[in-house]
């Protein structure tokens, strides 16, 4: 399975996308993940990958190819459209971050993208920076987001909250339980 | 022990050395080598180290194999042309303790400011290449490449790239190895590289390479994998995973060892096979070697020297398919930019106030040379930027440099910029250089460096006075101010680059990305304030939005109360809230 996750910089993609590889790992499959650091990170167009089958050899996904976009932002769900395969699902939080270049004014932010996306594409919103603020920490809306996305990816909610626990820091372990379960009860 | 787990591709590098029984180990921090060091500290067995820049943390690692233990230096590529001086004689000089050098390659430039080869380098140098194509063989190979350091006697480079450093696969840990440390014996002919001895160990190197070249045929590191004998590849690295992924029925000959190359290997898989590919990232190295040798390969015809590689592109440039049109949607470029809270944006904001140009330098604050800031004018490699602003003034006079500065990072500063200014001080300049001193290592993710007071390992240690230290070399104006006071800031530029004194600047602030600060405030815009001005979306701060009614909204997440929109809103309509 090839899954993609992109955001922006500093919204969360890369302990997102490594709690998918290690639930995946447990489940026994052959892992590998692509991850970006840097630069690029700064603020950027943040593009992370996971798949895991019997056995993996790249680990980045091919335009075409991608099973499942995980969206932290609804500009970049549209850059990387094309990285879906024809019958691949979107997960988008349903959020905008102006970038810089729509700042000051050297572009536009796109009208009615998730509109546009539904009407091609298997596409399931949420909006979880609402969600996560309401839980009393607006910087689990990563989890809030993975969990929808867990249940269109599969294992259980145990095998999920087994990696999620495991992979967060100590003390923020309940507050994302329950982001999660707010994203997968959704 | 033997457990899998997931790794980065550096954190199986770590891994590895200390299931190698390394002792010491010594780098600067470079995307994408810099977790390599990171993990390796968590090992009380190693001692690790932050060098101030790579050369001085290679000879601290030959220092540490001289004496006899197992050493290592990481980098990133550029990071090897700093240590190049000591790099081409260690090869000369060989090795007591094993010695290995990684060096972090960045094809696709995720962030670095050029694409150069190491293999390129390791060639002219003469020294062996150890390539892995995922984690678990950056793990094993790593404890090779000792292997063959202290077999061969000499250092070995370990080479990696961005798509294997930073990609993570699965890795059968096991146990530490503790490797005996050798005696120390004086041996002036191999240790004091001055002519007579240098002639007699230049010799020592070219029989080594030789017999290496021999010898690596046999190499467990490399494999060979026939499959349908029309197509053969010649691969390496994590090349190798695209040649996989698009031919899984194609020969493959994996080669873990890219300099010297195993000569006798190539040639059978060349004869085996009717048409032979070589798929290397970057340049020819492999390839120009392979045909030289008069064997008949196809390669950089059909493969670009630029970025990095796919399946998709190894498909397309071998069938000529293109199955899936992929049509692009149209999306605004989303640029890196510095973050909400960064101290850099405020000098810059000034800066650009000013109509002031930059010599900039390697960091977060290249990001100064992008709209709406627009300052920074030149960036080539860590430390030029003072030096640039010296060349500049020598070249047309005091005055044309009025409206430059040298803008330049705290780690950056004490890596290579500190030579620049003793140059500047030693031939009479009177630029203005401003150290933007963040209390970090800041775009590869907050290591610390001499002047943090914090070591690699989190210990306590003297924290470099870098006003002091500009002092003590002999600039007479250094001013110390805080990054986010714009009125001091501009009356103290407007002075400097104004007058006939080298002056050195020290805009302090810290990273707003520094772990464990508190910001309690947020900025907020009042809507009825606000008179759609602009002014403070001139700043270029991710975390204000211009709304379709024209007035600014704070995105509070994001606002880290730093204050810089409130001190240019002329019309008081952004205060700063508590959280």
């Amino acid at each position: 399975m090839n899954i993609m996750v992109v955001g922006v910089g500093g919204q969360g993609t890369l302990l997102t996308s490594r709690i998918i590889g290690k639930t995946a790992l447990n489940a026994g499959w052959d892992v590998k993940l692509s991850e970006v650091h840097g630069m690029a990170q700064r603020g950027g167009s943040v593009v992370t990958f996971v798949r895991f089958g019997k056995k993996v050899f790249e680990p980045v996904c091919e335009e075409g190819s991608v099973d499942i976009l995980i969206s932290f932002e609804r500009l970049e769900a549209l850059r990387y459209t094309h990285f879906l395969k024809p019958d691949g699902a979107m997960i988008v939080n349903d959020t905008r971050i102006d970038p810089m270049t729509v700042v000051i004014g050297a572009a536009k932010y796109p009208e009615e993208i998730l509109e546009n996306l539904e009407k091609s594409h298997k596409l399931y919103t949420i909006d979880g920076g609402a969600i996560a603020k309401e839980l009393g920490n607006s910087k689990v809306l990563n989890t809030v987001v993975l969990g929808l996305a867990a249940k269109h990816i599969g294992f259980t909610e145990e095998q999920w909250l087994e990696t999620l626990k495991a992979t967060v820091p100590q003390k923020t372990v309940d507050i994302n339980v329950k982001a999660f379960k707010a994203g997968y009860e959704k | 022990m033997e457990k899998s787990v997931i790794m980065l591709g550096n954190e199986a590098i770590a891994r590895g050395a200390f299931e190698a029984g390394v002792k010491v180990s010594s780098a600067y921090p470079g995307t994408p080598s810099t977790e390599i060091s990171e993990f390796l500290a968590k090992y009380s067995e190693v001692y690790t180290e932050w060098a101030p820049n790579e050369k001085v943390a290679l000879e601290a690692a030959a220092g540490a194999s001289f004496a006899g233990v197992r050493s290592m230096a990481c980098m990133k590529h550029v990071g090897l042309n700093v240590a190049s001086d000591p790099l081409y004689t260690l090869a000369y000089t060989g090795v007591n303790g094993g010695l290995v050098i990684v060096v972090a390659d960045d094809p696709g430039l995720a962030s670095s400011q050029n694409e150069q080869d190491t293999r390129m380098i390791a060639r002219s140098a003469h020294l062996p290449v150890i390539e892995p194509s995922d984690s678990n063989e950056a793990k094993e190979f790593f404890k090779f490449a000792f292997e063959l350091s202290e077999k061969y006697d000499t250092p070995v480079i370990f080479r990696t790239t961005t798509k294997l450093s930073h990609s993570q696969s699965v890795v059968d840990l096991c146990d530490r190895t503790e490797v005996e440390d050798k005696p120390y014996e004086r041996d002036m002919k191999k240790y004091v590289m001055m002519p007579a001895s240098a002639i007699g160990r230049h010799k020592v190197v070219e029989a080594r390479e030789l017999q290496m070249e021999k010898d690596a045929c046999a190499f467990p590191i490399n494999s060979v994998e026939m499959g349908d004998s029309k197509i053969g590849f010649i691969t390496s690295g994590i090349a190798y995973q695209y040649v996989k992924e698009a031919c899984p029925d194609a020969s493959v000959l994996k080669l873990g060892i890219v300099n010297p190359l195993p000569k006798q290997l190539i040639c059978d898989f060349v004869s085996k096979c009717d048409e032979v590919y070589v798929f290397e990232e970057l340049e020819p190295v492999i390839e120009e070697q392979v045909r030289s040798w008069g064997l008949k390969v196809h390669g950089k015809e059909m493969f670009t020297k630029q970025g990095e590689y796919s399946a998709n592109m190894l498909k397309k440039a071998i069938y000529g398919k293109d199955e899936i049109a992929f049509d692009k949607a149209e999306a605004p470029a989303r640029p890196p930019i510095l973050c909400p809270g960064c101290p850099h944006r405020s000098v810059f904001s000034v800066l650009n106030k000013l109509k002031i140009h930059a010599a900039g330098d390697i960091g977060c604050y290249t990001l100064g040379a992008v709209a709406p800031l627009n300052v920074i004018d030149t960036t080539v490699c860590m430390g030029s930027s003072i030096s640039i602003l010296h060349g500049m003034e020598k070249a047309k006079g005091k005055e044309f440099i009025k409206n430059w500065v040298a803008t330049i990072g705290d780690s950056t500063f004490l890596h290579t910029g500190v030579n620049s200014l003793i140059n500047m001080v030693y031939n009479k300049a009177t630029g203005t250089v401003m150290i933007l001193d963040n209390r970090t290592t800041g775009m590869t993710g907050h290591q610390e460096h001499a002047a943090t007071g914090k070591t690699l390992k989190g210990e306590e240690t003297y924290a470099i006075d870098l006003a002091e230290l500009c002092r003590s070399i002999g600039v007479k104006r250094v001013i110390e101010v805080n990054a986010f006071d714009i009125k001091e800031l501009e009356k103290i530029i407007k002075e400097s680059v104004n007058g006939d004194e080298l002056t050195v600047i020290i805009a302090k602030a810290p990273c707003a990305l520094i772990k464990g600060q508190k910001f309690p405030d947020v900025c907020r815009c009042t809507p009825e304030d606000c008179r759609k001005c602009g002014m403070c979306l001139k700043i270029g701060c991710p975390a204000l939005t211009k709304q379709a009614d024209g007035t600014v909204k704070i995105d509070e997440t994001m606002c880290n109360g730093c204050g810089l929109c409130m001190s240019y809103c002329k019309f008081g309509a952004i205060k700063k809230v508590a959280r």
